[in-house]
């Protein structure tokens, strides 16, 4: 016999993300999905990013992990809220283990959330945690042909930061192509080039991120 | 990798759904998996069926359908199928397109297996 059932494999997974999202809205803290390949920068790019808006933003991380605690250490030292996730195996983050990291959190002392995803530049694309934007990092030693190969991490996010362009004079990186090739999978991608290493173009990023955190906060909090 | 993920959450919706037929064997689960949904076909057949292992679903098989990708444009109105992930219209490049479809995760229907049901009618 047959039985008709229409319904998103991933609905379980947006229902959670959903009420995360709730969450975050209520109290007015912006929050982002970093993502990218393991190895791209993105624990430097919270750091730096920490540096710079810690006095400005009263920020929190959530770190994402297969295993370990080194990242979540990294950042504890920037002495804010940091919570590990260790997804014991799990290629990405999904809502309910995100869920889980939100009870450690006080949301009223928060503007700011940066959740460090799996390093991974496939899975993660596909499940919401309740963000309101998704982030990817990549870094120029990746080479330049990546938005054709993974095009649903880029189509997916709204930011693209291009890291360690400082390596570009060593590397057969075409800029131009990699850019276009982004902005034909996802026109409305911003994509910002940045050295964690150097700090060129990082005033981008952060001015983008300012921006959006302070027009979440006036339009949410009373 | 997050075939694995996904072919449990899959398992959780046939399981919950072959509930009222009291432990009858699911025998088929029929499926939309749009291209660009960054599922591999194979990968989540193969999770599945790990999974599956001594539950109701146990065996069945999965029927996916891919779903192309298909985009409209907002400038000149055209829908069309692409086979990259270019999300420009390839008539007059505007930028202004709406995916149609292509990134469907769907669950489209089940086969549960006949008899051994006590003679109680099911919706």
């Amino acid at each position: 016999m047959e039985i008709k059932v229409v319904k998103s494999i991933l609905e379980a997974n947006e229902v959670i993300a959903s009420q995360n999202r709730e969450v975050f809205s209520q109290k007015g803290v912006y929050v982002v999905n970093l993502m990218g390949s393991p190895g791209a920068g993105k624990t430097t790019l919270l750091e730096r990013t920490i540096e710079y808006m810690k006095e400005k933003k009263r920020m929190a991380v959530i770190e994402g992990d297969i295993a370990t605690s080194r990242d979540a250490e990294r950042i504890a030292a920037h002495a804010i809220p940091t919570v590990q996730i260790n997804t014991g195996g799990a290629c990405h983050l999904d809502g309910n283990m995100v869920r889980g990291g939100l009870q450690e959190l006080d949301f009223e002392q928060i503007d700011l959330l940066l959740v460090e995803n799996v390093g991974n530049l496939v899975c993660p694309a596909e499940f919401r945690i309740g963000e309101d934007a998704k982030v990817m990092i990549i870094s120029v030693t990746e080479g330049d042909d990546k938005a054709l190969k993974y095009p649903l991490m880029f189509q997916v996010s709204s930011v693209l930061l291009l890291n360690k362009i400082d390596l570009l004079p060593h590397l057969d990186f075409d800029l131009e192509r990699f850019r276009s090739d982004a902005l034909k999978v996802n026109p409305h991608l911003a994509v910002l080039t940045i050295s964690c290493k150097t700090g060129e173009g990082l005033d981008n990023w952060f001015r983008w991120l300012e921006e959006k955190v302070n027009k979440k906060a006036t339009s949410w909090k009373r | 990798m997050h075939e694995l993920a996904i072919a449990q959450s899959l398992l959780k919706i046939v399981e919950e759904e072959a509930l009222p037929y009291q432990g009858a064997k699911v025998t088929r689960v029929k499926l939309l998996i749009g291209r660009l949904s960054g599922v591999v076909p194979d990968a989540l057949k193969f999770a599945f069926e790990v999974i599956s292992q001594g539950g109701v679903a146990e065996g069945a098989s999965l029927e996916i359908q891919e779903v192309p990708v298909r985009l409209r444009c907002h400038q000149c109105g055209e829908v069309f199928v692409v086979d990259n992930p270019f999300l420009t219209c390839p008539h007059c490049e505007g930028t202004g397109v709406e995916m149609v479809s292509g990134r469907e995760l769907e669950i489209t229907g089940m086969e549960i297996e006949d008899g051994n049901q006590g003679g109680q009618e099911h919706p």
